[in-house]
């Protein structure tokens, strides 16, 4: 195993990164630089813009009854998928419960996410891939597991070799909010301790439900790295070429076995925490609106129209991709199959313990006597 | 007199308790300007201020571990846990240090801190949502363990659990939180650790607590259709047992079923029927029977309706205990 690396190896600060601006120019940084072509761009247009149709048509489904809940990545669609296209086997993704434009980029059918939130089935999902792993819900828990799944990339010998392709790391997201917990800390402490082949994926979304991201940190995020003894960098999580440049660089590093990196990604949660919440309690309109001009996608559109790599033609066809797309979430989350309390007991154990069977059998006895009763 | 939903209710006790006592404070997450998710502590930070209504960094261990520290010191921290599946990151926290400084300390310390976990299912929410903890928590030494059922109690078992000397998991059912009860701000409340008879009957005894006292005197009601007469005793506190109003109510009835939505094996219904047992051996005409959640980890929420114990279930086994 090689040792930690040194903190110093980005000359970087709290500025974040950034290689587009608000209005859509290109800007140039001395460190980064996003290697693709506007074809390239125009294919992460798309996937921002689908990304975000799935997210506001599953909270439709949500205000309809469709859905208990619905966790919105609004705003956030550079941060996941800038983040999301860097990726390729055998890297090992890991997300918190917002993830959806990442699920995306995997290829995980976004159907597939709706069932977990409709209630009729746990977290797997029939699309999802092996290196996917499940939704969490307990904040910042799965940054351990990230960090255990590195190590298994380490012994499997899927890191530092000379072919590039050969190589993996894992990739964990969470919150500004989760910084706070001693899962994530230790993940930190654990990361730097085996240089373990990890990017951090911080999406500073600026509130945990409805508590700001300066109650979390005093210092910038990305900074706390530091005091572990990885590097932290700090990226526009709105600009998806700077977020695919640094995360690039930071899963690149990590899979030659040069250690954990932590990326903060600084962006906005547009819309609330879950539909169960009311951001208009704790933060003001102004702010919201502040970031909307800072939006995601739409400086990625004026960028491209102003090179003429796409135009209004290819807008509208893609306005209509993803209206199909939306009816086709409409449709497959109505079409859900619907969960039976008797296959619970299936999946507690690798077996079943004779007690727990025992039980199963009195449960479909019972559930039994009223079908006859009905009859 | 008035009528309010036991959420309003654990506001106004909580709103009273900071008001008598400049010791107490309440932290947690999202508790402050948010009012908490489910709007508990709406109001309080703007009446008493960012250092009595304090809104925590996201970390359970932390909010718990540094409540200690200020019950140390002679507060009474009162602490959300935003949901009962986020109380486990606090586990450590809560029964290795909290529950037993008093022990540790050979009495000379102790930690009055209470803490409020919403739980419970039945809300159609996800994963990590519906928990019912309240057994690992009545299973250690130097926890008391109460939850209420009602606005009434709900307003002044906060205050007894605020003003008590010992660490309390106030466990709220948050399938009740929005139902509406009058509840009598000036009577003099029952005793926190005390149970109560919420309906007599001769038949058969119904314990239950929380979310499932609702539910069975509703099963008391039907069964009265059929002439069967089904007295309920709501536990109140899960730790310390009431094992007197217990005992008392099954020597009348010579039948007991307990009733919860936690998993079976371990729970409150096992130390209770072992205890029943142990106590009440010549007066039972039946064993004692369990209407619990089944073994499994809490289901999806579509089919959590056949999971929680209902009215069918409970009279079901109302059936089987008549039947010996």
């Amino acid at each position: 195993m090689t040792e930690p690396a040194g903190t110093d190896v980005f000359a970087v600060g709290d500025e974040p990164i950034q290689l587009l601006d608000p209005s859509g120019r290109r800007v140039d940084h001395p460190d980064f630089s996003y290697s693709g072509t506007d074809a390239d761009i125009a294919s992460h247009l798309r996937d921002m813009v689908l990304a975000r149709r799935i997210d506001t048509e599953a909270t439709a489904l949500q205000r309809k009854g469709e859905l208990g809940l619905w966790p919105p990545a609004l705003g956030q669609e550079a941060a996941q998928i800038g983040s999301g296209r860097t990726l390729r086997d055998p890297d090992l993704i890991v997300p918190s419960y917002r993830e959806h434009g990442v699920a995306w980029c995997a290829g995980i059918d976004p159907v597939d996410l709706l069932g977990t939130f409709r209630g009729t089935a746990m977290v797997d999902w029939p699309s999802r891939p092996d290196g996917f792993h499940l939704y969490s819900f307990v904040i910042g828990t799965q940054a351990l597991h990230a960090v255990g799944m590195a190590m298994a990339l380490q012994r499997d010998g899927q890191v530092g070799n000379d072919d590039p392709a050969a190589n993996g790391a894992a990739i964990v997201y969470f919150g500004d909010g989760a910084t706070s917990q001693g899962d994530v800390n230790e993940a930190f402490v654990f990361a730097a301790s085996y240089a373990a082949p990890v990017v951090f994926f911080c999406q500073n979304n600026q509130y945990a439900i409805s508590e700001p991201a300066s109650l979390q940190s005093r210092v910038p995020l990305y900074r706390r790295a530091a005091g572990f003894g990885f590097p932290g960098l700090r990226v526009d999580g709105n600009d998806v070429l700077a977020v695919h440049a640094v995360t690039q660089l930071a899963m690149d590093r990590a899979r030659r076995g040069e250690g954990p990196v932590l990326v903060e990604a600084y962006t906005y949660r547009m819309g609330a925490h879950t539909t169960s919440d009311d951001p208009t309690k704790y933060r003001l309109a102004a702010e919201q609106d502040a970031w909307k001009a800072k939006d995601p996608i739409e400086r990625v559109k004026t960028y491209l129209l102003s090179t003429g790599a796409i135009d209004q033609a290819w807008l509208d066809a893609l306005a209509a991709e993803s209206e199909a797309l939306a009816e086709r979430l409409r449709a497959g989350c109505l079409a859900l199959p619907e969960p039976a309390l008797g296959e619970q007991w299936q999946h507690v154990y690798a077996g079943m313990p004779p007690a727990l069977a025992r039980q199963r059998e009195e449960y479909l006895a019972y559930e039994a006597s009223f079908e006859g009763a009905s009859e | 007199m008035s009528t309010m939903t036991m959420v309003k209710a654990l506001n106004a006790g909580l709103r009273r308790a900071l008001a008598d006592d400049p010791k107490v404070l309440l932290a947690g997450e999202d508790i402050g300007q948010l009012g908490g998710v489910f709007r508990v502590t709406e109001g309080l930070q703007n009446e008493f201020g960012t250092d009595r209504v304090v809104d925590s960094p996201l970390a359970e261990a932390g909010i718990v571990g540094t409540s200690m520290g200020l019950a140390l010191r002679g507060y009474r921290p009162v602490v959300e846990i935003q949901f009962d599946g986020f109380v486990y990151p606090a586990f450590d926290q809560i029964v290795s240090q909290v529950s037993r400084m008093r022990f540790r300390s050979h009495g000379t310390m102790s930690v009055p801190m209470v803490i409020r976990i919403p739980y419970g299912g039945g809300i159609g929410a996800i994963e990590h949502h519906s928990e019912s903890p309240e057994a690992y928590f009545a299973h250690t030494p130097g926890l008391k363990v109460v939850t209420c059922s009602n606005p009434h109690d709900a307003y002044w078992m906060i205050q007894q659990a605020i003003a008590d000397d010992d660490p309390v998991i106030f466990l709220e059912p948050k399938r009740r939180y929005h139902e509406k009860g009058e509840v009598d701000t000036e009577a003099s409340p029952l005793p926190l650790y005390d149970a109560r008879v919420v309906k007599p009957g001769t038949d058969a005894t119904l314990l239950c607590y929380g979310p499932m006292v609702r539910t069975c005197v509703e099963a008391a009601v039907a069964a009265e259709a059929e002439g069967r007469s089904l007295e309920v005793v709501d536990l109140r506190s899960l730790s310390p047992l009431d094992d007197e109003t217990v005992f008392a109510s099954v020597r009348r009835t010579g039948r007991a079923i307990v009733v919860h939505e936690a998993v079976g094996t371990l729970g409150i219904g096992a130390e209770l029927a072992a205890r029943i047992q142990a106590e009440c051996f010549y007066e039972l005409e039946a064993p004692v029977l369990r209407v619990t959640g089944y073994d499994l980890p809490y289901p999806p929420s579509r089919v959590e309706d056949g999971y929680l114990p209902d009215l069918d279930r409970v009279l079901d086994a109302v059936d089987r205990s008549l039947a010996y």
